[in-house]
């Protein structure tokens, strides 16, 4: 049951704030009060209501396809489903005040866009899954397009196509394992028990990892994403990096690995060999631009890297690592993203070139940039270090013959991303004033408000992670164990 | 039957009524309602009912499938006369000839729905195509209009030739023109019977407009006025293609090995040509056309796999589709021109048109939650099983689709206008048009209520 209410609340307040939020604060208010709703679901769906009676739903639907509507609050959804319940309040509190266009049918797409996201992380059928997928899609296509930059149109037009020819490709992928299970259906469970041959697992994961490796964005199919994060609208900009990309890692690790395990064990050195070359690339890449979102942008594309070679490493630690990080990233990107929003607003450019000695006049956007960069390089006492170290090991202890190069790449991410931060960090908001800089960056009370719950979130998990640890442990143990691949061998 | 001969019939009432009625809303309220009463009586033989039992000595047979497509069909001229019938005013002073010519293609397409010979097939798709020739050059003064309605003739002439070739040659295979019950004589000159059957396949392909016999549609389509193209890239195309099917099911199920690579191989190349040009269109209407190609290689993809999937895939197709395309066609004959450019700005002055438009083009591109999605999702579960490597490339084709419809849906929610014009969206016509689009969205949510007509 709550796993309907946790899909049905934004559903039904992107609803209502299309239909209803004809005023500038009327749709303001619907977006704070359902995804504040929706917080408090979802904190109480962790807490006090953590019986799998209430944690289910299933519904008939599409029964003559083999689908049915069945939802399910599982561990790695309830990290994910807390991560944007927490993003959205926070980006809610944000916007108090804040002047925009069209502004109903801007938050109507941002809590329907909240709906796919929620449905996708909650889906228990093939099916459903790709509905939600694509339910998620169509309103960050019309977000970026409508609010977005000048080059907008054909940048998401871009992103949509990419994101697209991924789902579609998965969308065969999908009916073709349904084909394969006896009861033709697209149940989880009924996919899961499969025994497929290494040779179908093998094309099969090459036919469904593109559209997880466009959405997450994976090197070398990350073209889409920095144009995308800088032309769109920076609150867009910060769901999809901090709470969509997730998706990806989601889809990868209950649509994929557990399918194809032996697949995933023989192009893991393919993948994570990318994953881990791509960190390189884009960290290096972030070191040369001149556009704070695009810096943003290309160091997320590297942090996300780490987590996708975590996804291939098969073992509980990286998982485990995996598992805390997709909360620990959403959260100090947002960071990032906000701060990054008010610099602009306030100052009208966001060029590095153009920018510095912001800490002389604005002391405590400063020093909550710090924090968050921090927390973004990986900092002991940060939460971002906890999920990186565990990743990390985990990366260390993988079965693949190349795991010291691997590590040894992804180790020079992690160096070269203190080196662009901190390079950032430098020439913004230190140095001397300027013409653009003459003037403070104000940061009013929500602002406050929101960036000090982030630095808190950061700096409560990286000192506490136990509790978010212990969410994901039973998990991450049993994701690999649960694995039957003994009909493969010959029987002697 | 019932819908059949009361559509010949009612034919007839609207060419005296012509004569008659001098007032031209009253003569499209009694097609309306012609329509409506044919709906009715059809969904009433659903439930057994029939106005009289005529012996066909067995060249028809209206089974549940037939009566379902015909019932589709039927609901999908009724949307189109409901909110294109103003226009057809426009074309010229004959406008009860034009929906009496109307009502004999439904008759038409009620007889190739359920025909049981060959013969009826012929018949039904002349009685299907002569008054499309007649109907693509009404407008009498337009050049292109004649010069189309004289390629359609032509090639059309040429195709029915190759079909009644076709016939004659399966007839001197068989001794017999009846699609079933011969099977045992088929031993007897199996290269007739091929060579017939392939002619027969090249014929409808002809007239589904499939590639490499596409070449008369894009021009048809474009010169034709535009109340009548919708009506021949929609419910007309669907019924030739339900004819197809049952052709193929029905008469040479034995000889499947046969025809079906040529079938692939056409519908790769109709999807390829049709998607491929399509994106290089200036006109929404000749995109449209080009469209219409492309939707018809994925309607392939149903013959090619003939199993139950495609067929109850088939229906899904002929419902979504339809109705979206003649939603956008009905939009389209209100513009002023038919340039991508004319949709600019569209969204902030007509948002509810814009709207149901954008549901009507996200349907043809096959996204989640429309009808357009599941009927795509059919045909490529139905040929997943046979040919992994033409459902791919169909998905692929799909995603070329998404930019040509989604340069509508550009034009109509972020380009600015440059000079606003009002156009004739009346509050009757923009509510229609929604109920149409909430059409399109119930189909592809609650697919189910449609497909399980055929069994209960």
């Amino acid at each position: 049951m709550i796993a309907l209410l946790i899909f049905l609340i934004p559903l039904l307040g992107g609803i209502i704030s299309f239909v209803a939020g004809a005023g500038k604060k009327a749709a303001h208010t619907v977006f704070v009060l359902s995804t504040g709703a929706l917080l408090a679901l979802t904190l109480l769906g962790m807490t006090s209501w953590d019986q799998p009676a209430l944690q289910r739903f299933s519904a008939i639907w599409l029964s003559s396809l083999g689908s049915s509507f069945s939802l399910a609050l599982l561990p790695l959804g309830k990290v994910l489903c807390l991560l944007t319940a927490i993003v959205y309040f926070l980006l809610a509190l944000y916007m108090t005040n804040k002047v925009v266009d069209r502004p109903a049918a801007f938050y109507g797409w941002l809590l329907l866009a909240q709906a796919g996201m929620m449905g996708v992380f909650l889906a228990m059928d093939a099916l459903l899954f790709y509905f939600f997928w694509e339910l998620a899609l169509i309103p960050m296509y019309f977000l970026c397009s409508i609010w977005g930059g000048p080059r907008r149109i054909a940048v998401t037009f871009k992103f949509f196509v990419y994101t697209f020819l991924g789902s579609v490709l998965l969308l065969a992928g999908l009916i073709y394992l349904q084909s394969l299970t006896p009861e033709k259906s697209f149940a989880l469970d009924a996919i899961l028990k499969l025994k497929l041959t290494t040779a179908q697992q093998s094309w099969l994961l090459w036919l469904v990892l593109p559209a997880f490796a466009i959405k997450l964005p994976l090197f070398p199919f990350h073209t889409w994403q920095p144009d995308t994060y800088e032309e769109a609208p920076t609150p867009v900009t910060a769901v999809l990096s901090a709470v969509m990309v997730k998706m990806g890692i989601l889809g990868l690790l209950r649509w994929l690995l557990p399918f194809f395990p032996i697949a995933a064990y023989q192009w893991g050195d393919v993948i994570m060999g990318l994953a881990v070359g791509g960190i390189v690339y884009a960290s290096l890449i972030a070191w040369r631009q001149d556009d704070l979102k695009r810096l943003v942008a290309y160091s997320s594309i590297a942090h996300i890297g780490l987590m996708g070679a975590a996804a291939f490493a098969a073992n509980t630690l990286a998982i485990q690592g995996l598992c805390f990080q997709l909360f620990a990233h959403g959260i100090n990107i947002l960071g990032m993203w906000l701060l990054v929003d008010l610099i602009e607003r306030n100052l009208g450019t966001r060029k590095i070139s153009e920018l510095g000695g912001l800490a002389q006049h604005s002391p405590t956007l400063t020093l909550f940039m710090i924090i968050i960069a921090l927390a973004n390089i990986a900092l002991p006492l940060t939460n971002g270090f906890v999920g990186e170290l565990l990743m990390f090991t985990g990366l260390l202890a993988t079965k693949s013959n190349y795991y010291w190069v691997l590590a040894a790449v992804a180790g020079l991410g992690i160096i070269l991303s203190a080196v662009y931060t901190l390079g950032m960090i430098r020439s913004v908001f230190y140095g001397e004033r300027n013409a653009v800089t003459g003037k403070p960056v104000l940061v009013s009370v929500p602002e406050q408000l929101v960036l000090f719950v982030i630095v808190l979130l950061v700096l409560f998990f990286g000192l506490f992670p136990q509790p978010l640890l212990d969410m994901t442990k039973e998990y991450a143990e049993q994701l690999f164990s649960q694995v039957d691949i003994s009909y493969l061998f010959r029987k002697f | 039957m019932n819908a059949l001969l009361v559509s010949a019939l009612w034919g007839v009432v609207m060419m005296f009524g012509g004569i008659l009625i001098k007032q031209t809303a009253v003569v499209r309220y009694l097609a309306i309602a012609g329509v409506a009463i044919l709906l009715g009586l059809n969904l009433a033989e659903m439930q057994g009912w029939q106005l009289i039992a005529i012996d066909t000595t067995g060249m028809l047979q209206f089974d549940t499938y037939a009566l379902l497509l015909n019932s589709i069909l039927l609901a999908a001229v009724l949307c189109y006369l409901l909110l294109s019938g103003s226009a057809m005013e426009k074309i010229g002073a004959n406008l009860a000839d034009y929906l009496a010519l109307l009502f004999f293609v439904s008759s038409g397409m009620m007889m190739v729905s359920a025909f049981e010979s060959l013969l009826i097939l012929f018949l039904g798709i002349e009685i299907i195509t002569i008054p499309l020739y007649i109907l693509t050059g009404s407008d009498k003064k337009n050049l292109k209009s004649n010069e189309a309605s004289l390629k359609y003739f032509l090639l059309g002439a040429f195709s029915s030739g190759i079909l009644l070739m076709g016939i004659t040659l399966v007839y001197g295979a068989r001794g017999s023109f009846a699609l079933s019950g011969v099977a045992d004589s088929i031993r007897l000159s199996i290269s007739l019977m091929i060579a017939g059957m392939l002619l027969l396949l090249i014929a409808m392909a002809f007239k589904v407009s499939a590639a490499p016999f596409h070449f008369w549609t894009p021009d048809v389509y474009d010169g034709a006025p535009t109340v009548f193209t919708s009506f021949m890239a929609t419910v007309v195309k669907v019924a030739v293609f339900a004819a197809m099917v049952r052709l193929f099911d029905r008469s040479f199920a034995l000889q499947q090995n046969a025809w079906q690579w040529w079938v692939a191989v056409i519908a790769g190349l109709t999807l390829f040509i049709g998607n491929i040009t399509a994106v290089f269109q200036q006109s929404v209407k000749r995109m449209l056309a080009y469209s219409s190609i492309a939707q018809a290689g994925f309607m392939l993809l149903a013959v090619y796999a003939m199993n139950t999937t495609a067929k109850e895939g088939l229906l899904l197709y002929a419902a979504s589709y339809s109705l979206a395309t003649i939603g956008i066609f009905a939009v389209l004959t209100r513009m002023k021109d038919y340039s991508f450019e004319a949709f600019n700005g569209l969204a902030g002055r007509y948002p509810w048109v814009a709207a149901s438009l954008a549901i009507f083009f996200l349907s043809l591109a096959g996204i989640p939650l429309t009808g357009g999605f599941l009927a795509k999702f059919y045909m490529i579960k139905a040929a997943l099983g046979l040919s992994i490597g033409l459902a791919l490339f169909a998905l692929l084709m799909a995603v070329v689709s998404v930019y040509y419809y989604f340069r509508v849906i550009q034009a109509m929610y972020f380009k600015p206008v440059a000079q606003p014009d009002a156009l004739a969206f009346d509050k009757s016509f923009t509510g229609l048009l929604l109920l149409v689009a909430l059409l399109v969205v119930m189909l592809g949510l609650f697919p189910e209520w449609l497909i399980a007509c055929l069994y209960f």
